[in-house]
């Protein structure tokens, strides 16, 4: 997963100003990994870290969506919104669709329910795209309402109240919901595994496909991306599509990891998805940006605030710090660019 | 300083303002090269130049907008340095830029006041602003209610407030960029006794205009700047439009004559197209024009003759109204711009750094970007294609730089502009249009663009480009067409004189 960042130029020297300043994320990572593996003998272990990531993977789905969303110049505000709203859907569809006029309860089987899910989170980010892309409405303005319409129908789905035991039935042949939130492969989490096959896949993209470099074209400048032949609106509207789909998975994870299905889930984890995307390097201005240093930032919060926890720490500071590094990223990201460019 | 001020003998006023070899350098572009100029009290200084001469450039450093690379700025006889246009303006200077600076949600009386509102004891003193206003307006002779929205009034009332804004400050030096390209002839004619009132004081004015004869009428000196360089220096009584545009345009100035080319078939024909802006008014008017396979066409008009809208809709970004664009024989208004470009239709747009580049990109990754379905494979794009391509547009076009891995900011004008162009040109297009591609590039790199669109053609490639400098149609185009107010005013071949081709675009001189 190399060279997904924005090429920096060749030949600037090596300095060690410069190194700690592009693999910023990187060393706050470690940084973060040896103190609270000094501060608690229970940090740096296997079993712990694995049950971090597990955490980390939640917010690391959606901060890929964000990050292609981000590198076309938009922002998502909507990804915890659709997370709960495909969380729902997926809990409703496995307590069973009832069809009155048919008089029967379906029962669909969990990798229906799985793909039904993630196309309607698929949709419900197209519907982000085409309002921005077609009817000019600002990204942040079109995904605060999508925000709040897809809450409030995940509100109005349960009236409010939760899907709990989505373990399904072994008579009605929907078992296996909770494999994705509880089961490991070869000791690693699924959640994990989700996240690193997002991650690649994602990253693949980024770096080979025409697609990706569409989507850096457009994102640093769209009136020359467009004359220069580059589907902007379709680049746009793929990203929130997908920004949307990685939201739906999220949701599945989350609701396989808590047996559960909530409206109220995934309240704020937008703004934890673009914290991370913005600690890993990425301009908020669109263009510049990479899936590793994505991955990196989710870490730096999840590690962060999971040390913070087994220190005993009150949630409230918790809060504090992660803001504190958050200011610290975008600081530095205008460091980094604002000279970019202009130099030599 | 040579003495007081003497009716009737320009040369010998005070000088109150001077720039003494002033240069300003934007990475490897010189703007200004070493610039000498006087402001005389109470007399009117034209300066003269074609875009990109850099007479905005030497303006803004006069008023404080920019700081020179070398070079002073003397003001009653001391040097002195502004660090920005405050600074200047609370020393007596004020310029009055070409595009306006208003905030259009204001009123007047706000927007006159910006930044300097009078303080009264209950907060913003706003009957004595309106008062100061009103006074403003009876002297400029317009009737413009200082409550009114700036965005309620017409471009040339706008203009006029712009022009009372800078006299509510007292200025001792006022430098007016382009001020009547707005206004009516009306206008024009108040402005002007505004202007003399305003000498006539010992207020000096530094006027800058593309209506030659106009400025003529009201001017006490002219100045003529070129690539950067006075080049001439005269009080009024010695010229005349002749010399002006003489030393505008320069004599020996050689970017390259027609290529001898095979000319067959046409290869774009655009008949009867209208082109409407924002409000529904026609800036392309329906107009034709047949392009052939291995010719140059050069496009040449003022500012809003239609030139960009015509090429950006030939092109795909604007809709027409009405008519046709054929390509090769096949009509193509329908298409999406990048369905043209693998046809073979290519525009290079006017505005570089907003249209044409991705700053975020590298060199290389510009470059190919308007290609990429020629190195993908599959899936995945093959960066070993990829390299090929971008190493051979570095060679075709010679872009000067250490590879194409270098950032594009780190590439002069010139060279970007070369960029913008082989990126385009590796599409392999068999119409390449130009949208000024000498903007803001100086002249060996002018010189190698033309070059470029030679030898392009001589191998059967249509090139369209179009220009508001005359000296560049008179270099490699086999047939200059002048646009005036979005229709063809005039069609030439390359034998034409300079004077019929400004005459033809409306340009006021007599030719």
């Amino acid at each position: 997963m190399s060279a997904t960042t924005a090429p920096a130029a060749k030949g600037n020297g090596f300095s060690i100003g410069r190194l700690l300043l592009e693999g910023r994320a990187f060393f706050a990572l470690i940084a973060i990994i040896a103190v609270f593996s000094f501060l608690s003998p229970n940090y740096f272990t296997v079993s712990n870290f694995l049950i971090m990531s597990s955490q980390v993977a939640i917010y690391g789905i959606l901060s890929v969506g964000m990050l292609l969303v981000i590198l076309n110049g938009g922002i998502d505000l909507s990804v915890g919104s659709i997370l709960a709203l495909c969380g729902v859907c997926a809990g409703a569809m496995m307590q069973g669709i009832t069809l009155d006029w048919a008089g029967v309860i379906l029962y669909p089987p969990v990798w229906a329910v799985v793909v039904l899910t993630i196309a309607i989170g698929a949709l419900v980010g197209a519907l982000n795209g085409v309002l921005i892309a077609f009817f000019k409405v600002p990204p942040f303005v079109a995904t605060l309402g999508v925000m709040y319409v897809a809450r409030g129908v995940a509100l109005l789905m349960t009236n409010g109240l939760t899907y709990n035991n989505l373990r399904g039935q072994e008579a009605l042949g929907n078992t296996g919901f909770n494999w994705l939130g509880f089961n490991r492969i070869g000791g690693v989490p699924i959640s994990v595994i989700v996240l690193a096959v997002v991650a690649i896949l994602a990253g693949l993209m980024l770096s080979r496909s025409s697609f990706g470099r569409w989507l850096y074209a457009s994102g640093g400048n769209e009136r020359a991306a467009e004359l220069s032949g580059v589907p902007t609106r379709f680049v746009k509207i793929t990203v929130y599509t997908i920004s949307g789909a990685l939201a739906a998975i999220a949701g599945l994870v989350l609701a396989s990891q808590l047996t559960s299905a909530g409206p109220t889930a995934g309240t704020t984890y937008e703004l934890t998805a673009i914290a991370a995307v913005v600690i890993g390097g990425a301009a908020l201005t669109g263009g510049r940006g990479g899936v590793r240093g994505t991955m990196l930032g989710a870490f730096v919060i999840g590690f962060l605030s999971a040390g913070l926890v087994i220190i005993g720490v009150s949630s409230y500071w918790q809060t504090v710090f992660t803001g504190a590094v958050i200011v610290l990223a975008v600081l530095m990201n205008s460091i980094q660019y604002g000279k970019g460019g202009r130099k030599s | 300083m040579t003495g007081g001020q003497i009716q009737g003998n320009p040369d010998a006023a005070e000088v109150v303002l001077a720039a003494r070899n002033v240069a300003k350098s934007y990475g490897s572009v010189h703007a200004l090269k070493g610039v000498n100029f006087d402001i005389h009290r109470g007399q009117v200084t034209t300066l003269f130049g074609e875009n990109g001469a850099g007479k905005s450039t030497l303006m803004k450093i006069l008023s404080g907008v920019i700081q020179p690379t070398t070079g002073d700025i003397v003001l009653d006889g001391r040097p002195v340095s502004f660090a920005n246009a405050n600074e200047a303006r609370d020393r007596g200077i004020s310029i009055i830029h070409q595009e306006l600076s208003l905030a259009p949600n204001l009123s007047v009386r706000d927007n006159i006041f910006m930044g300097r509102e009078l303080r009264g004891p209950l907060g913003v003193d706003f009957a004595e602003e309106e008062r100061q206003v009103r006074a403003l307006m009876e002297e400029l002779e317009e009737e413009i209610d200082p409550l009114t929205p700036v965005e309620e009034l017409r471009l040339g009332q706008q203009q006029i407030v712009e022009i009372a804004r800078a006299l509510s400050v007292d200025s001792r030096i006022l430098i007016m960029d382009e001020p009547t390209s707005a206004l009516s002839a009306s206008e024009v004619e108040v402005l002007f006794k505004v202007i003399r009132d305003l000498t006539a004081r010992g207020v000096s004015i530094v006027y800058i205009s593309h209506h030659l004869e106009e400025a003529l009428t009201i001017t006490d000196h002219a100045v003529v700047l070129r690539d950067g360089t006075m080049t001439a220096y005269a009080p009024r009584d010695q010229i005349d439009l002749d010399w002006i545009v003489r030393n505008m345009v320069g004599e020996n100035y050689d970017l390259g004559s027609p290529p001898d080319s095979d000319k067959r078939g046409v290869a774009l024909s655009i008949r009867n197209l209208s082109v409407p802006d924002a409000t529904g008014k026609d800036l392309v008017r329906g107009l034709s024009l047949d392009v052939k396979a291995g010719e140059i066409v050069c496009i040449y008009g003022l500012m809003g003759a239609g030139r960009t809208e015509l090429l950006e809709t030939c092109a795909g970004r604007l809709r027409a109204t009405g008519g046709e664009i054929v390509l090769e024989g096949q009509e193509i208004s329908h298409l999406s711009i990048a369905e043209r470009i693998a046809r073979g239709l290519a525009l290079v747009p006017e505005d570089r750094q907003r249209d044409g580049l991705v700053q975020t990109m590298s060199v290389g990754q510009n470059l190919s970007l308007a290609s990429i379905a020629s190195f993908t494979r599959g899936l995945f794009t093959s960066s070993r294609a990829e390299k090929k391509l971008i190493d051979d547009s570095i060679r075709n076009v010679t872009v000067k730089t250490s590879g194409g891995a270098a950032p594009i900011g780190s590439l002069s004008g010139g060279n970007q502009q070369k960029v913008v162009i082989g990126k385009m040109l590796a599409t392999k297009p068999r119409v390449i249009m130009l949208d000024e591609p000498s903007r803001g590039i100086d002249i060996g790199a002018k010189a190698e663009v033309f070059r470029l669109l030679a030898e392009g053609a001589r191998q059967g490639l249509a090139v369209i480009y179009s220009t508001s400098e005359v000296s560049e149609c008179l270099s490699i185009a086999h047939r200059i067409i002048v646009m005036h107010k979005g229709r063809i005013s005039a069609e030439f071949d390359s034998t034409v004189t300079k004077e019929k081709i400004m005459a033809a675009s409306g340009e006021s001189v007599a030719a």
